[in-house]
């Protein structure tokens, strides 16, 4: 019973805090089905038994009952208390992160996460974590406030500017979770996702050392339009030729590409490379220099892959 | 608005009263409670600011006392006194409108209203002095060589909170003009003056902001 | 307005001129002193806003209807949900009951000739039509996109016509605080003779209630949003991280308004379900000063909860947990007085006509609604909660299936009083009967989207949601579909000849006790109480059995 309703009510159990707080939710779920039956019960039952039958219907004098009102004030008050003290050492437990755990710097930007690993390996809108191991997330914001949301983990937490907040979760569920924006921060406030990869140690080593086998098998277009995707690129970006907060990257390759300064360059494969990795290098005309440069946090591989995924787009 | 005769058994003739009122004390008693109530309003809007204030001066101790030195104490002090007299020459103009002295409201009212002008002209000497020296509030703030940084704050407060307090006196001058106007045609007199009493109530509330304001500006330690 | 109200007289020929007809031409409206013409004014104005929210209501569910574009763009789906509640809060349901239902009934019910300063009524509603005006002008010039929060950096970093859109907020705060000091001063002094703080009606406690929120916490929001203009126009720094200043601050500044706005929007729906149990049970209000004072005790204790609305904020697990057990503390009131409406028709003797309808939708709708808000207020679960489309569905089901719903039962109760005339019953049971299924549907699945972690305000959405999208588009179709006919059949009811009674429910407000539509002056005799409020019981105290 308790998990189908959960199938319905929530997503799956991505920690086992999220057990913790399901419990809670379903004591208030129960709770809050009792009284509504109770209100909606007494009331029909009310509605019918003492519906008008004539102009003459003769109605009591009623107008208190002591008893009755300290009861039903008494009866919810405990109740409530009950429920904060009980939702207040659960929420007590996912502040304070244990000793041992493993950093990772996390830094939001609009609209693409960054994770820093303690090994100094950075990846965009993926999170890869080890198995039953705490891990704790030191945030920050470049710009507006973003909030961290995993809802198989059942936690959140605000990521602002110019002050780090954190969080931390040991996962036991292998597989992998959605990571979403919960905070509005704008235009693709909606596509500010990313992944959470959750290992065991090994294949998470593994993939701190290679970056994982991820593409390994795609021809390297392939591969870019995943990442076009997956690294937020289309969070700016189009392929259809409408305008987003940068240009589209329809027929870009091999254009003459105007820029701010009054110049004209070539877009060939360096000048994406470096409006990649250098993006405020060469502003394009009519655009702000708003895009994040992706210095140090793409693969070479993945670089040549974005490449030539533009290129592919006449 | 009252066409038709009141039905309402009217108690005396009192002037001014308006057709909803059964008395001239209920009338009086309204506008004191709405007076009041205008009143806590006001005392919300400017707490908002010295709330603000008071969490970015803790958040910027250093640069907030340094930045206060720019200002002139002497001037602020004299602009306290200044309208510590306004506010008794106000309740004189309130005392004599009660006692049905015309002459001395007519006075009274003026002073008041002298008082706020040299408030204000005090004001200026100041203001001109900050803008002189680009001690101006936010992204126009272009003081040279401080050395603690982060000053602008400060003076995005001073003009914010003296600002809307600069409005207030404006505001109230109109409302004293506005008074002596009426005085001057004769409206009024022992039995209805609840308007110099509500102008009155306002004016000591802006008196008493400023009381709070000179020492959160002025006098940092 | 006017003309389709020109005078058809009822079927007895000469009527008296009422406060309709009193006096002709725009300008008699524009700058009438008339309490209840003002509130007729406000009826139409907030109607119109509704119309517009509601427009945009149904272009979000519309783009909403599949994931990725629908039909427009992400940023006009953002300007969309934001003009949708910043149209919907602060130019509709704040103003709805007190300033439309509350000006025309309070004073009538008070047996007052007019509220005490109607002088500053009037400039409440000319503030209003600014506020209003600055807003559209705001909508048109480049629209916001910041959500009805304002929530900085973003607010103050994006750009459009916010700084416009945050001064009509600011317009509009004092437009709600004249109001409210118009009501207390009337409350305490225009009282008819006789009426002592416990005979009067409910309502006015309510409102009492209400007045005090508005002006205790609407300054605050209207110094925040002059910071926030500031804030763009110098950069003064107070909001902006990279100056020094804290964007957290205003969320507490925003909240310490907006939390108590919510029992501002609530109170008065409240107020008017107090009025129409009692009468169309028959019955005298159960426990009338545990309503009354639960009343007082909202008001009060929504001062102190506004940091329920940021748990995750960043502030500190202290703070969260004060503001949390509060939050329950505030919700006892609420449960007090929904068990003493459901005691009020205990052997009643009740009737169905819509009013009734929708007070009963009330008290199913406003359950669920504070029920989930009990649920959000509990630390570990809102982590989970908050900012997804659980929230979205809380505060749809308080404030459209509590204030709205409570709005449409005070609107059909006082609608024969107001305008002389009595809808189409059949058709307000039919309307009634859509409105509360659509609603439902629209909403309901909300809860479902949210709790399985669908966060709001997103334009796109993974394609497992969308099953539930269909069901709250389509049941938004139906909602529609039931205003339209609600606004058909009033608007057909005012082309009638005058027909309604002075009475037609049998209450005992003094409302009831003068013409319909009343007469300019309200009353032709002051009338004086000599019994306590609602007094519809038949049988005596002595008969009665059962009773204590
Ligand atoms: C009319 C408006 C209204 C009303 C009346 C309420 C009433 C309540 N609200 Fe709601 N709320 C909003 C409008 C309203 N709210 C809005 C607009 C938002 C979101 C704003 C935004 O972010 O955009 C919001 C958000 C919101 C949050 C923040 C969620 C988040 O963002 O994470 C919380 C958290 O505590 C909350 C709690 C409550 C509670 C406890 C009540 C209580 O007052 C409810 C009390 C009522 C009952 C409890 C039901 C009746 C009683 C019974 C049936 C008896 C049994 C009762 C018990 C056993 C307790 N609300
Ligand atoms: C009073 C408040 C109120 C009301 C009544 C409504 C009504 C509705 N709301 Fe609203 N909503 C908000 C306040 C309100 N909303 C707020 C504050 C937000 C948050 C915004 C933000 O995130 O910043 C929000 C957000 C919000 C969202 C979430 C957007 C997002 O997060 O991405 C959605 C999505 O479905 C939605 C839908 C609807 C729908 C379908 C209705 C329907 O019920 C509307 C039905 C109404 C009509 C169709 C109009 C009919 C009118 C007439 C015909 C004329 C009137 C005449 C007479 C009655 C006589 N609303
Ligand atoms: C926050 C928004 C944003 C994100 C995210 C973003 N960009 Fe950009 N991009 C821009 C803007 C704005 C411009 C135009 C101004 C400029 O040249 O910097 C631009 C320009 C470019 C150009 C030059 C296009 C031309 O027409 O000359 C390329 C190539 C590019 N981006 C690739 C990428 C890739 C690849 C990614 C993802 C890995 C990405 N961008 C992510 C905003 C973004
Ligand atoms: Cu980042 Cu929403
Ligand atoms: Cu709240």
């Amino acid at each position: 019973m308790r998990d189908w309703l959960r199938s319905i009510l929530l997503p799956a159990e991505g920690t086992s805090y999220a057990g913790s707080v399901d419990s809670l939710f379903f004591f208030l779920f129960y709770m809050g089905v009792f009284f509504f039956l109770l209100i909606a019960g007494l009331l029909t039952y009310f509605l019918i038994r003492y519906r008008r039958r004539g102009p003459d219907d003769r109605t009591p004098y009623i107008v208190k009952n002591h008893k009755l009102e300290v009861v039903w004030t008494l009866i919810p008050l405990s109740l409530v208390i009950f429920i904060f003290f009980w939702g207040f050492h659960t929420y007590m437990d996912a502040a304070v992160s244990p000793g041992d755990a493993m950093e990772i710097r996390v830094t939001a930007r609009k609209w693409v996460w960054e994770f820093e690993y303690p090994n100094g390996i950075r990846s965009l809108n993926e999170l890869h974590v080890p198995l039953n191991k705490p891990v704790k997330l030191l945030m920050t914001s470049e710009d507006v406030i973003h909030s961290f949301y995993v809802p198989t983990f059942r936690i959140k937490q605000d990521v602002l500017p110019n002050t780090y907040t954190q969080l931390w979760f040991t996962a036991k569920e292998p597989g992998m979770h959605r990571l979403f924006c919960a905070e509005y921060c704008g235009t693709s406030h909606s596509d500010m996702l990313g992944r959470i990869f959750v290992d065991d140690e090994k294949t998470y080593n593994e993939w701190l050392e290679t970056g994982g086998d991820e593409g390994k098998d795609m021809p390297l277009a392939e591969f870019g339009a995943m990442l076009f995707k997956s690294r937020g690129c289309n969070t700016c970006h189009t392929i259809d030729g409408t305008r987003g907060e940068g240009p589209s990257f329809r027929g870009v390759f091999g254009s003459q590409v105007k820029l701010q300064d009054g110049s004209t360059v070539l877009a060939d494969e360096n000048y994406i490379r470096e409006s990649i990795l250098r993006p405020q290098a060469k502003i394009v005309a009519g655009y702000q220099p708003i895009m994040p440069t992706f210095e140090g946090m793409l693969r070479e591989r993945e670089i040549n892959a974005l490449v030539e995924f533009i290129k592919a787009q006449r | 608005m009252s066409e038709t005769p009141v039905v309402i058994e009217q108690h005396g003739h009192a002037p001014f009263l308006q057709h909803h009122f059964h008395t001239a004390e209920q009338q009086a008693d309204a506008s004191k409670i709405g007076m009041w109530l205008f009143l806590v309003t006001e005392v919300l809007l400017f707490g908002g600011l010295f709330v603000g204030f008071a969490v970015m001066q803790s958040m910027h101790p250093e640069a907030f006392f340094a930045a206060h030195h720019h200002l002139d104490r002497t001037l602020g002090l004299i602009n306290t006194l200044v309208l510590l007299v306004s506010s008794y020459t106000m309740v004189m103009a309130v005392d004599s409108a009660r006692r049905g002295k015309q002459r001395a409201l007519m006075i009274y009212l003026l002073l008041t209203l002298m008082f706020a002008a040299v408030f204000l002209g005090i004001k200026y000497i100041e203001y001109s002095h900050k803008f002189h020296e680009g001690l101006l509030p936010g992204k126009y703030y272009s003081h040279a060589g401080d050395t603690v940084p982060g000053q602008f704050m400060f003076f995005s407060f001073y003009f914010m909170m003296t600002g809307l307090h600069g409005i207030h006196i404006v505001l109230g001058m109109a409302a004293i003009t506005w008074l002596c106007f009426r005085a001057r045609r004769g409206d009024f007199s022992p039995a209805y003056y609840t308007p110099v009493d509500m102008v009155g109530l306002y004016w000591h509330l802006v008196d008493i902001i400023w009381i709070y304001l000179f020492p959160l500006l002025y006098l940092i330690q | 307005m006017a003309d389709v109200m020109a005078l058809k007289p009822g079927v007895g020929g000469q009527a008296a001129p009422n406060y309709l007809t009193a006096s002709r031409g725009l300008k008699s409206w524009l700058f009438t002193l008339d309490h209840k013409r003002i509130g007729v004014m406000y009826l139409a104005s907030v109607l119109a806003a509704f119309l517009i929210g509601g427009v945009f209501a149904m272009l979000i569910r519309m783009e909403l209807l599949t994931p990725g574009p629908t039909l427009m763009s992400a940023e006009a789906y953002n300007k969309a949900f934001t003009l949708h509640g910043v149209v919907m809060i602060f130019l509709f349901i704040i103003p709805s009951i007190p300033a439309a239902l509350g000006n025309f009934a309070l004073p009538l019910m008070l047996g007052a000739k007019d509220v005490a300063f109607p002088r500053l009524n009037l400039a409440s509603y000319w503030l209003y039509l600014a506020g209003a005006l600055m807003g559209v002008v705001a909508m048109v010039s480049g629209g916001i996109d910041t959500g009805w929060t304002f929530y900085t950096p973003y607010s103050s970093s994006t750009g459009g016509a916010v700084s416009l859109m945050t001064l009509a907020a600011f317009v509009l705060g004092f437009s709600s605080i004249f109001t409210g000091i118009n009501f207390i001063a009337t409350i305490h002094k225009l009282r008819a003779p006789g009426m002592t703080w416990f005979r009067m009606p409910l309502f006015a406690w309510s409102m009492y209630a209400t007045a005090i929120i508005q002006i205790l916490a609407t300054p605050v929001i209207g110094i925040t949003l002059l910071l926030l203009v500031m804030e763009r126009v110098f950069n003064v720094g107070i909001f902006d991280p990279k100056l020094g200043g804290d964007p957290v601050l205003f969320q507490h500044f925003f909240w310490f308004y907006s939390h108590p706005a919510v029992y501002i929007m609530i109170l008065p729906g409240m107020a008017v379900i107090s009025e129409v149990i009692p009468c169309f049970s028959k019955k005298p209000i159960f426990g009338y000063k545990a309503v009354a004072y639960s009343s007082v005790a909202i008001a009060l204790v929504s001062f102190l909860v506004w940091g329920h609305h940021m748990y995750v904020s960043g502030q500190t697990p202290v703070a969260s947990a004060i503001f949390s057990f509060l939050t329950f503390l505030v919700a006892i009131p609420s449960a007090v007085k929904v068990f003493n409406w459901l005691a009020t028709m205990y052997r009643g003797s009740i009737s169905f006509q819509a009013p009734m309808l929708y007070a009963i939708a009330f008290l199913l709708l406003f359950a669920i609604g504070g029920l989930t808000g009990i649920v959000l207020g509990t630390l570990s679960v809102d982590v989970h909660l908050h900012d997804t489309y659980f929230v979205v569905a809380h505060f749809h089901y308080v404030m459209m299936g509590g204030t709205v719903i409570a709005f449409l039962a005070g609107l059909h109760y006082w609608w024969p009083k107001m305008f002389g005339r009595m809808y189409s019953e059949k058709w307000a049971r039919i309307s009634a009967a859509l409105v509360f299924v659509g609603f439902n549907l629209t909403f309901f699945a909300q809860f479902l989207v949210g709790s399985r972690g669908m966060p709001r305000r997103y334009y796109n959405y993974l394609e497992e949601f969308q099953p539930l999208h269909i069901v709250s588009t389509v049941g938004s179709w139906v909602l529609a579909a039931g205003f339209f006919l609600m606004a058909g059949y009033l608007y057909a009811s005012l082309r009638k000849p005058i027909d309604a009674p002075a009475n037609p429910w049998g209450a005992t407000g003094l409302e009831w006790q003068t013409s319909s539509p009343p007469s300019v002056h309200n009353f032709d005799h002051v009338p004086v109480v000599t019994t306590e409020a609602y007094a519809y019981a038949t049988e005596t105290e002595e008969t009665t059995v059962g009773a204590r």
